[in-house]
């Protein structure tokens, strides 16, 4: 009998023709949670997938993306940046216990939500924001890395973080002001690559643009994004 | 403490908030230094949170042996594929390569005063008899249940036997499933026994380090536990979630020494207690009458036809309507108990329609201290309320009543406890309780049956006033 990875109810199996025709991946959650779990939807911003809010919006950019873009220094590094789900109490919780609580089997929710998107993305490598050495050994995990290593597509360890401190401390002008958050390891295997990176969640998108800059100072030809949430 | 010159120092911090427990690195605020040093010199045990015996995982935190609750990935802190709990999983991860740490140095005594205890109370000769047995029960080791009808006072019963252990030097616990009792004993307690350092467990409290002699604690918290207590009371023992988690039932066992004695309280013992009782391999002593001397008012079967045929068709029951429309003309404050938050929140504008001050309470409601206030005030005439409201709760001159008495989640237990909301006070000593049903369950008759015996034992033992 099948339990939800989550909540731990039991889970009833239903393989209906949809369900096969569609080759709909095996969900390892129930059908409750699932529920719980918002899908961004509607019209969202072109290229962070934030929700368009018509007072927070100039055409298909959010602000946000509208005010990196303007700057010389960050613009066009970010391609684009796919979320699945609201950050809303259900998901804190549930990345929480994931990340925090170091529940790695969790990543095996997430994963077929992710199959699902990236049958739609192109991209050559995948890679995923790394942690730094102190905070890898207090989890055991990278919470980025586990959903890469359970989605088994091909994954390469492409960035490694110079600085350790506290990044929700921060204010968004100081980190973005950070001269460089991320050095490539590999720089030979990224050239004229497009690279997916995967990251748990989509905040305020400056990890995944130093990220991105990194990677296509470094010779990458595009770089797209992956997040549970937003 | 004496020691002698050859053994080398222990760290008599370290011996305070490890002793009788098990805990991971990150619940223990030393430096890895000292740690390790004192692991050295054999005063600190190291074992793996998680064992694989004949391919079996188990996990030592919280006895989880479920295949399906133990996860294995690869881990970047022992480099290589680790196994881990997902069970207890929200304490902080136990794995293959997370060990637990425990104290097997020098025992650690409490210092305890000559006298220990405040509290001058009388007792009625109900609870002295049992008070008796519970004294006798922590110098004799070994278990016994106090089956104390709802409104015994049952927590005065266990003051002597506290007090003796204390001066015997032992280390007692009070467990309880519910953070609720853990709040409203530990003052109790600590106005007992004023010279005695009482500590409070539960999730979010903060008392966590000090190793006390006297503890109250939830049986959740007694997870980070192993051989601690020389006496454990369980306090409501058939309740939620203690009544169906076994893993809580483990952890209630680790923290008792082997040589432990425990005291199982409660007014509805679970039927197998009942049996281990009446084939005397439990010891028990009952309390069958409330402290103050008058029976406990027994249900009343009412049918009330199909009732949630009715409720569809908008309409309630003529009986239960009656029934709480007296009520409502006699200012006499009433709980309705259902099946189902479900069917409470359907019926709500049904029942609003006789008085519209008329409230639901049920487990999900932020506000479910202050509207139980409001009825005890008067400011509210009845509450329609779920099983969450069957223990714990007194109102003076409440009515209750059970809507859909046979519906399996009201078994004999839970009626009692309902039944035993009524008639609670010394001014106030009567009440009226009744089932409503459309077909009478086993349950139903089991409970009446179980109270009219109580009263029936307390009337032969000359509990009740004449
Ligand atoms: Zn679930
Ligand atoms: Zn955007
Ligand atoms: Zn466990
Ligand atoms: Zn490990």
């Amino acid at each position: 009998m099948a339990r939800c990875l989550f909540c731990v109810e039991e889970m009833k199996v239903v393989l209906t023709w949809r369900s096969l025709l569609l080759k709909k991946e095996a969900m390892t959650i129930c059908e409750r949670c699932e529920g719980k779990l918002k899908k961004l939807a509607g019209e969202t911003c072109s290229i962070c997938s934030r929700e368009l809010d018509k007072n927070y919006r100039i055409e298909d950019l959010c602000l946000d993306c509208v005010r990196w873009e303007k700057d010389k220094k960050w613009s066009g590094y970010l391609s684009i940046n796919i979320s699945l789900f609201h950050y809303n109490e259900f998901l804190k919780d549930m990345i929480a216990k994931y990340k925090y609580r170091g529940d790695y089997a969790l990543a095996e929710a997430f994963v077929p939500f992710l199959k699902d998107k990236l049958k739609d993305m192109n991209f050559d490598l995948v890679t995923f924001i790394p942690l730094s050495n102190e905070r890898l050994m207090e989890r055991g995990f990278n919470q980025a890395q586990a959903l890469t290593d359970l989605l088994g597509l091909n994954t390469v360890e492409l960035l490694t973080r110079l600085h350790t401190e506290k990044q929700s401390k921060k204010s968004r002008e100081e980190r973005i002001s950070l001269p460089q958050v991320f050095q490539v390891t590999k720089p030979d295997l990224l050239k004229q690559k497009s690279i997916l990176i995967v990251d748990d969640i989509y905040t305020t998108g400056s990890t995944l643009r130093h990220a991105a800059k990194a990677l296509k100072t470094a010779g990458a030809t595009e770089v797209s994004s992956i997040t549970l949430a937003r | 403490m004496e020691t002698t010159i050859s053994s080398p120092p222990f760290s008599p911090e370290l011996q305070n908030h490890l002793t009788g427990r098990l805990l991971l690195a990150s619940e223990i605020p030393f430096s890895p230094a000292i740690i390790s040093d004192q692991i050295k010199h054999g005063y600190v045990s190291v074992t793996s949170g998680v064992k694989c015996v004949n391919g079996q995982y188990n996990c030592v935190r919280c006895g989880n042996q479920n295949s399906a609750l133990f996860y294995t990935f690869p881990c970047k802190i022992c480099n290589q594929d680790c196994t881990y709990c997902r069970a207890c999983i929200m304490m902080g991860r136990v794995s293959e390569c997370a060990k637990l740490y425990g104290w097997i140095g020098p025992d650690l005594k409490f210092a305890v005063p000559d006298k220990v205890m405040s509290w001058d109370g009388t007792l009625t000769s109900g609870q002295q008899t049992a008070s008796d047995c519970v004294v006798e029960a922590v110098k004799r080791k070994g278990e016994l249940l106090v089956w104390a009808v709802c409104g015994a006072g049952k927590t005065e019963v266990l003051f002597a036997g506290i007090e003796a252990g204390l001066l015997a030097g032992k280390r007692i616990c009070m467990a309880t499933p519910r953070t609720d009792v853990v709040l409203e004993l530990s003052p109790r307690l600590k106005r007992a026994f004023p010279a005695i350092e009482v500590s409070s467990l539960y999730g979010g409290s903060e008392e966590r380090s000090k190793a006390s002699p006297l503890t109250v604690s939830t049986t959740h918290q007694l997870f980070r536990f192993s051989e601690a207590f020389d006496v454990v009371i369980i306090d409501e023992v058939d309740a939620f979630p203690y009544s169906i988690d076994d893993s809580l039932h483990y952890a209630v066992n680790k923290s008792k020494k082997p040589s432990a004695t425990t005291i199982y309280l409660t007014a509805t013992p679970s039927k197998q207690m009942q049996r281990s009782y009446r084939s005397g391999k439990l010891q028990a002593v009952t309390i069958p009458a409330r402290y103050h001397h008058k029976p406990i008012p027994v249900p009343e079967m009412k049918w009330s036809g199909n009732w949630q045929k009715q409720y569809l068709q908008k309409k309630i029951p003529p009986v239960i309507a009656s029934w709480v429309s007296e009520r409502l003309q006699q200012k006499i404050p009433l709980l309705l108990f259902f099946p189902s938050i479900q069917v409470m929140e359907q019926v709500i504008p049904l029942f609003q329609t006789l008085s519209p001050k008329l409230e639901t309470v049920h487990s999900q409601h932020p506000e479910r201290k202050e509207r139980v206030q409001a009825l005890r005030n008067g400011e509210v005439p009845g509450l329609l309320t779920t099983t969450i409201l069957e223990r714990g709760v007194t109102i003076e001159r409440l009515d209750v009543a059970v809507i859909g008495a046979e519906h399996e989640v009201f078994s004999e237990s839970a009626l009692v406890q309902i039944a035993g909301r009524v008639g609670r006070s010394f001014t106030y000593p009567t009440g009226t309780i009744t089932f409503f049903h459309y077909g009478k369950s086993k349950a139903m008759v089991e409970a009446i049956y179980h109270i009219q015996m109580m009263n029936k034992e307390a009337w032969k033992r000359g509990l009740l006033d004449g």
